[in-house]
């Protein structure tokens, strides 16, 4: 799989399947920045105020960069899948990998001067960093068959149509 | 929106203006452009971030190679940023107190400590 596409619909996914919108593309860099423009315009359309918009662009593709980063050092054939729940009292986003053991959390992970860069470089962590530091609604969970980053955000009026 | 690149030599100071995004996808190019100038003897860069739009950890994290390269040339790496949305990035990964960040190109490239 080289391109974007909307996800197919799955039953067993229940109600943000049917209703929300999915996008699932291959781990190539170029893909993030449309996922990007896919959250800012759905961000806007549920009702995030402009002043989050930024943080939305920047945290939905901070966890994709991320996803894509896992799935090109492990399951290169593998897309990763971005989930936009569907309307509600906030504006809801996953996004998946498919990398066992994925975003798994260190916990030397914080702030500091040159702690997160000194020991080996720059690597995907950063970007954890950044979505820490960034979003107030933020889970980040392993699962058996790889990782979830959830975020939210408040929407103004949660009533789009 | 690409990432466009654009540099000069003032003295042994030399601008980098970027533009544009820097992401995933366009901070290779960046990277690049950093390790070329450095490899070319240039260890005292000035990164004009004025015209950028976005930034990313991936392109933090070229940032960061690129201080780490001129560095161990006893080189500088200043950036030049007043957009407080680029800026937030830097606070929150602590990063303003690793790069100096300057209001101007001028005030950059006549920096000295």
């Amino acid at each position: 799989m080289t391109g974007v596409q909307a996800a197919e619909p799955d039953a067993a996914e229940g109600r943000d399947e049917q209703e929300g919108v999915s996008l699932r593309f291959a781990p190539l860099p170029e893909h993030v920045r449309t996922a990007r423009l896919v959250a800012v315009a759905l961000a806007r359309r549920a009702g995030v105020e402009d002043g989050l918009l930024d943080e939305v662009r920047l945290a939905v593709g901070e966890a994709c960069s991320r996803a894509v980063g896992l799935h090109r050092s492990a399951a290169r054939g593998e897309p990763v899948l971005v989930r936009f729940a569907p309307p509600g009292d906030r504006f809801r986003v996953e996004v998946a990998d498919l990398v066992t053991g994925g975003p798994v959390p260190k916990p030397d992970d914080g702030e500091g001067e040159g702690g997160l860069f000194e020991a080996s470089g720059v690597d995907a962590d950063m970007g954890l960093a950044v979505l820490r530091g960034l979003v107030d609604d933020l889970e980040v969970e392993t699962v058996p068959a790889g990782g979830v980053i959830r975020m939210g955000w408040p929407v103004q009026h949660p009533d789009y149509s | 929106m690409d990432l466009y690149l654009s540099t000069r030599h003032e003295g042994d100071r030399t601008i980098i203006e970027v533009g544009g995004e820097i992401d995933v996808y366009t901070a290779p190019k960046l990277r690049e452009q950093l390790v070329d100038l450095v490899n070319q003897g240039r260890y005292h860069l000035v990164v004009d971030m004025e015209a950028v739009d976005f930034l990313d950890s991936t392109g933090l994290g070229v940032l960061v190679g690129g201080l780490k390269r001129v560095r161990a040339h006893d080189g500088s790496l200043r950036l030049v940023c007043t957009q407080e949305r680029i800026l937030k990035i830097f606070r929150i990964t602590g990063l303003t107190k690793v790069f100096p960040i300057h209001q101007s190109v001028e005030e950059a490239v006549s920096a000295t400590d």
